[in-house]
C-alpha cells in the first residue's frame, strides 16, 4: 500500500511539472537593463504610529497581524517563484513599505492572494485590511471600496519578441495579441483595435508561452507588468510603444475607513519623498529615470 | 456598462456556451458509441485499445487534456482554420469530446450488460453480422436504458465547458470576467448571475433527458 502510495506521489508530481512547464526558467532575482542589481530596501518600521480611529488598523494591531491581499502571479510587481512561499516585486515591497508606516514589520504582514474576482468581496467582508495588487482605481469599484494613492500610474503597453517590427499599437493590425480573458487590457484590444486579433488565456505566462513559440506576435497589458516579464526573459524580448492608456494604481481599502485612508497616503507620500519609493522601483522593475511618480489623491 | 450591455455580454457568453457543449455533445455521443461499440467486440486488439484509450484519458483532468489540445496540437502543425478563435475553439472541443466520450462509453457499456444475452444471441440465430446486432438490436435498447445516467455525463459536460475560458473561448466565464473587471461594485451579483444561467442551462437539459426517459424508457 505504502508502495502505491509513493508511486501514486510520484506520477502526481509529474503531472504538476508537466503542467508547470508552460512558465519558463525562474529567475534568481530581478535585474534593471544594465544588469546591475539594486539593494533590496528597508523599511523603517514607525513604532509609534497610532490610526486608532480606523477600526480596521486597530483590529489589525490587536492580532498583531496586518493581512495584504496581492498578486501571486505576476513578475515583478506580485509574484511568488517556483519552491519560494513568500511573493515578491513592486507592489510587495509598496505593501511593505506602508505596513511599516502603519508599524508593522514585514514579518507581521499576512499575505493573501487576491484575484480579479475576489478583490472587492474581499474587503467587503474583512477578509483583507488592503489590497496591494495592480488594482487600477475606477469610479464603479471606487462604489463599493476606498482607495489610497495612486502608487504608480500604469499604460497599456505591448512586449514583443526582441527582433519584431512591431512598434506600437498601430502596427497590430492583422498580428495575434494575447491578454488575459477579461481583463480591461483585453477589452481595449478588442474595442479599440479591432483589426487586431485577440487571443486570451486565463494567466499572463501562458501568452508568454504563445509568444515565444510565434503563435501570438505581442502580449498586451500594463506596462509594469509587461516589463517584469522583460526583466525574467532577459534578451528575449522588448516593451514597445508609449504606453496608449493610464491605470492608476491604489492600494485598495475598507470602504468607509477614512482615517485608515489618510495614513496610507500619509505612507506612500512618505515613501516618495525620501528615497523609498524608488529604491523599491529600481529593485523590482529596473531603472526609474524615466519613471514619473503619480501624485496622491486625496479625494 | 449599464443592465443592458452586462444582458448583452451574457448573452453573447451563454451563445459561447451553447455552441461549444453542442458540437462537444454530437461528437462525444458519436466517439463514446463507437469506444462501447469496441469494448464489447470479438476482437482483443479493439478491446484493448478502446480500454487504453478510456483509463487514459477519463483519469487525467480535464485541464490538462484542454492543455494538451491548445497547445499541443499546434506544436505539431494541427490547425484548422486561419483564426485563433476558430482555432481555441475546435481544439476545446476535441478536448470536451475526447474527455467526455470516456463517460459516455462507460455508461453505455453499462447499458450493454442490462441488455438480455437472448436479445444477441436470437440476432446471431437470424443470420446479423456483429455490427448489425449491435447497431440494430443491443445499441438501441441499451441507449433507452442509460437515459438517466447519460443525462448525468451531459449536463456535467456542460458545466466542463467552463475550462474552455482559460483557453481562449468567449464563453459563460468569460463573460463573467469581463464584467467583473469592469463593474467592481457588482461581483457578488455577477457570480451569482452566471451561476444562474449555468442553472437554467442544466435545468433545461434535464428537462430534455426526463422527456426522453418518459417516451423511450424501456420496462423490463
Amino acid at each position: 500500500m505504502k508502495k502505491l502510495r509513493l508511486s501514486v506521489a510520484a506520477v502526481a508530481i509529474g503531472m504538476l511539472a508537466l503542467s508547470g512547464c508552460g512558465q519558463g526558467g525562474t529567475p534568481d532575482a530581478p535585474a534593471d537593463g544594465d544588469g546591475a542589481k539594486a539593494e533590496a530596501p528597508e523599511y523603517t518600521v514607525n513604532d509609534s504610529a497610532d490610526v486608532a480611529d480606523s477600526p480596521t488598523w486597530k483590529a489589525a494591531k490587536d492580532t498583531g497581524k496586518i493581512t495584504i491581499g496581492v498578486k501571486k502571479d505576476q513578475p515583478g510587481l506580485g509574484n511568488v517563484t517556483a519552491g519560494s512561499e513568500q511573493p515578491e516585486g513592486f507592489d510587495i515591497e509598496i505593501a511593505k513599505m506602508v505596513a511599516a508606516q502603519l508599524g508593522f514589520s514585514p514579518d507581521q504582514i499576512d499575505y493573501t492572494e487576491t484575484v480579479s474576482a475576489n478583490r472587492e468581496p474581499f474587503l467587503q467582508q474583512g477578509n483583507v485590511d488592503m489590497i496591494v495588487a495592480t488594482y487600477t482605481i475606477n469610479d464603479e469599484r471606487r462604489k463599493v471600496v476606498d482607495f489610497a494613492g495612486p502608487y504608480y500610474v500604469a499604460g497599456q503597453d505591448l512586449l514583443v519578441a526582441a527582433d519584431s517590427d512591431i512598434a506600437g499599437p498601430d502596427d497590430l493590425a492583422g498580428k495575434k495579441v494575447c491578454s488575459v480573458d477579461g481583463s480591461t487590457p483585453a477589452q481595449n484590444i478588442e474595442d479599440k483595435y479591432t483589426d487586431a486579433e485577440l487571443v486570451t488565456y486565463d494567466t499572463y505566462s501562458k501568452c508568454v508561452t504563445d509568444l515565444q513559440s510565434g503563435s501570438a506576435d505581442a502580449v498586451t497589458t500594463d506596462d509594469a507588468i509587461l516589463r517584469g516579464y522583460a526583466a525574467q526573459y532577459e534578451g528575449e524580448f522588448k516593451v514597445v510603444g508609449e504606453p496608449f492608456t493610464e491605470e492608476p494604481y491604489g492600494v485598495g481599502l475598507p470602504k468607509g475607513d477614512e482615517e485608515l485612508r489618510e495614513a496610507v497616503n500619509d505612507a506612500l507620500e512618505k515613501g516618495m519623498d525620501d528615497g523609498d519609493w524608488t529604491q523599491a522601483f529600481e529593485y523590482t522593475l529596473g531603472s526609474a529615470d524615466d519613471v514619473d511618480m503619480p501624485e496622491v489623491d486625496r479625494y | 456598462m449599464d443592465f443592458l450591455q452586462l444582458l448583452e455580454l451574457f448573452l453573447s457568453g451563454i451563445w459561447g456556451t451553447v455552441r461549444l457543449f453542442t458540437v462537444a455533445l454530437v461528437g462525444s455521443l458519436l466517439l463514446g458509441t463507437l469506444l462501447a461499440g469496441m469494448r464489447v467486440s470479438p476482437t482483443p486488439i479493439l478491446r484493448i485499445a478502446a480500454s487504453t484509450y478510456i483509463n487514459v484519458v477519463r483519469n487525467t483532468p480535464l485541464t490538462l487534456v484542454m492543455f494538451f489540445c491548445a497547445f499541443g496540437l499546434p506544436f505539431l502543425d494541427i490547425r484548422f482554420g486561419s483564426t485563433s478563435s476558430f482555432n481555441s475553439f475546435v481544439y476545446a472541443t476535441i478536448a470536451l469530446t475526447a474527455y467526455t466520450a470516456c463517460f459516455v462509453a462507460e455508461t453505455l457499456k453499462s447499458g450493454i450488460a442490462t441488455v438480455p444475452v437472448g436479445q444477441a444471441e436470437a440476432a446471431r440465430a437470424v443470420g446479423l453480422t456483429f455490427s448489425q446486432t449491435l447497431g440494430q438490436v443491443v445499441l438501441p435498447q441499451a441507449f433507452r436504458t442509460v437515459i438517466p445516467p447519460l443525462g448525468s455525463v451531459i449536463i456535467a459536460m456542460l458545466k466542463n465547458t467552463s475550462i474552455a475560458s482559460a483557453f481562449n473561448n468567449r464563453e459563460l466565464i468569460s463573460a463573467m470576467r469581463n464584467a467583473i473587471e469592469v463593474r467592481g461594485d457588482l461581483v457578488i451579483p455577477l457570480l451569482f448571475g452566471t451561476a444562474l444561467a449555468y442553472l437554467i442551462l442544466a435545468l433545461i437539459l434535464g428537462r430534455v433527458f426526463d422527456h426522453l426517459e418518459k417516451k423511450l424508457v424501456i420496462l423490463r
